[in-house]
């Protein structure tokens, strides 16, 4: 019950700071080597060699970071923003040293201009427990629409 | 009826301006799918994403909903998507396996892989009528033309034309210089087609493609972002360099303006066009080095230059196919409407390469063609920039007059002149080709 309640906790802190775009913050709740991926099919067992809509360590999140925040970004001049609501959160294993994996379901609303998107799925996030807090080795994104035809891009996590 | 409202379309293009109506105007966009998508030879797939007999790929060919299909004989078909009874649609999935023979989920009809009607229930019912195995009315409707080079597959909806190699002329190097790469000379599809829609019309997206102005415009944010993190982890790295990935987003902001100019375009007829230079990629790593010896053992050292000398940053084949032939990728260009354009991003690997050779590809796979891309996010914005400053009357026309009058026009090619590279001459030779196509309807 206890690990529960911290998992949920860190679950939606990560989903907020997205919404509020506190990149930084957001790529910290990574560990050194943790990886952000997002295959483009639900099959696919490893980011490793693959296609990959996103497959980021912190050097490239700090890429994409420092893209978006860059004045000449032209697509991030326009007005857009998220909201996620992270829930049916289950852990999976959860071992000795309390390193959990947790799997969870995701909804964002996406308003860019008038346009509104949606996109949903689940997320499965592998975490390691640090006197910090959980911090993510591999965080795995499957999106119910992933194979579905882009109506636009995504410039950031979702 | 466009027709007698408007009696020349190619009034519409001048030698270094186009009207913006060509890409607003709905009436305007349906002649384009009739004189120009449905008439010329368009890229349906790599015979390699359908390996075995019944494997069919669906592709939109102009307005039509067109199938690819692998026959028990080896052969591919392009049907249109369409069952002869009653118009319903036969395979309703984008891609899959159909068996032995397609049956209609309607009535049951069934055909053969190459469209050929090969059974009907209560056939006796016919009797007497204009029914008949022998009626191609009966059957499915097969694209009038279909060439295969090198693997990759082409249709066209025109029963006249010229061939699939006439067509394609210099630009052929795509496909050969994509498949020579390879040691074994063949390559085959990553099993993945990114998808991605365009709020904007199909021209504008083939404009950019070789427009060697744009990057350092336009991918200044990607280019710098990515230049600081390479500094980074080159000053970290044991041999001094970073991963080749992030020298393939820095370009984009180290290669400046009048860089780009060193560039050249050389634009051919049916308004297919070539950018050459390649960001500078003959690395000398260990990899890169160990697929140089097996493509030396392949072709013997003096063709292997030759292969690695090509020097090739796009290949347009108008109207609907960008190959970066390096990179083994491409993308293929499917209008949905006047403001709305569908690109399928393909990704290939060189049978016989070894391994680290399809992951630095698949990098920029990855990293720009995907639908998170660090590069294609700001294109985008842009063509939808366009396609609305476009629909107002703010102006009538489109200019492409940059280096205009300097291009080298010699046996049907046009070349930029020197350190002209930023020329739009691609534009002007795309839209000397659509005049052609339009002005010449029928």
């Amino acid at each position: 019950m206890k690990s529960q309640h911290a998992v949920e906790q860190f679950l939606y802190g990560q989903a907020d700071l997205l919404d509020r775009k506190l990149w930084q913050e957001w790529i910290d709740l990574f560990a050194a080597d943790g990886v952000y991926w997002m295959p483009p099919d639900a099959s696919y067992k490893t980011w490793d060699g693959q296609p990959a809509i996103f497959a980021e360590d912190r050097n490239l999140m700090t890429v994409r970071m420092n893209r978006v925040l860059h004045p000449d970004a032209w697509s991030q001049r326009p007005l857009w923003g998220t909201n996620h609501v992270v829930s049916n959160v289950m852990i999976e294993k959860e071992a000795k040293n309390g390193d959990v994996m947790v799997r969870s379901r995701f909804h964002m609303m996406e308003l860019r201009r008038d346009d509104v998107r949606h996109f949903a799925g689940s997320y499965m996030h592998q975490l390691k427990k640090t006197k910090q807090g959980y911090r993510i080795k591999l965080q795995r994104v499957d999106m119910t629409n992933a194979q579905a035809a882009y109506d636009y891009v995504l410039q950031v996590w979702v | 009826m466009l027709a007698e409202r408007i009696p020349d379309l190619s009034k519409f293009v001048e030698p270094d301006r186009v009207r913006r109506e060509v890409y607003t105007d709905p009436r305007i966009h349906e002649l384009e799918m009739q004189r120009i998508h449905e008439r010329v030879w368009i890229y349906c797939g790599h015979e390699s994403q359908v390996p075995k007999a019944g494997d069919y790929y669906t592709v939109q060919i102009g307005r039509q909903p067109m199938l690819m299909v692998r026959g028990a004989d080896g052969k591919i078909s392009v049907l249109y998507n369409r069952c002869p009874h009653r118009g319903n649609m036969m395979c309703g999935d984008r891609s899959g396996n159909t068996g032995e023979f397609f049956r209609c989920s309607y009535h049951a009809w069934t055909f053969k892989h190459d469209g050929k009607l090969r059974s009907i229930p209560m056939e006796s019912a016919y009797a007497g009528t204009r029914f008949g195995k022998d009626n191609p009315d009966c059957s499915m409707k097969r694209a009038a033309r279909v060439e295969n080079y090198r693997g990759f597959v082409f249709a066209s909806l025109a029963k006249d034309g010229p061939s699939l190699k006439e067509f394609l002329g210099e630009a052929i190097v795509a496909f050969d210089d994509m498949c020579d790469r390879s040691p074994s000379g063949e390559v085959e599809v990553v099993p993945n087609c990114f998808r991605v829609i365009q709020h904007s019309n199909w021209k504008i997206f083939l404009e950019n493609q070789l427009d060697a102005l744009h990057p350092s415009v336009v991918h200044q944010s990607t280019g710098r972002a990515a230049h600081d993190v390479e500094k980074m982890l080159a000053k970290k790295a044991k041999g001094g360099e970073a991963p080749l990935s992030y020298h393939m987003l820095s370009a984009f902001a180290t290669v400046t303006i009048d860089k780009w100019d060193n560039f050249q375009t050389i634009n051919y007829p049916y308004g297919h066009c070539v950018l050459t230079g390649y960001m500078g990629l003959r690395p000398q790593d260990p990899d890169t080095l160990a697929y140089d010896k097996i493509m030396i053992k392949a072709y013997g050292r003096k063709r292997f230059e030759e292969i690695v000398a090509v020097n090739i940053h796009h290949v347009l084949i108008y109207p609907g196919l960008s190959v970066q032939s390096p990179l083994q990728q491409l993308r293929a260009v499917r209008p949905l409407g006047v403001d709305r354009t569908l690109t399928e991003i393909w990704h290939f690997r060189l049978k016989g390469a070894p391994e680290p050779i399809y992951r630095r590809s698949l990098a920029y796979y990855n990293l720009v063609n995907s639908p998170a891309t660090l590069i294609n996010a700001d294109d985008l914005e842009n063509f939808w920039k366009v396609h609305q400053g476009l629909s107002s009357d703010g102006g009538d026309w489109v200019s492409f007059g940059r280096h205009f009058g300097r291009d080298i026009e010699k046996d049907g090619r046009v070349e930029t002149g020197p350190n002209m590279g930023t020329s739009e001459a691609p534009m002007r030779g795309q839209m000397k080709a659509w005049a052609q196509y339009m002005g010449n309807g029928k």
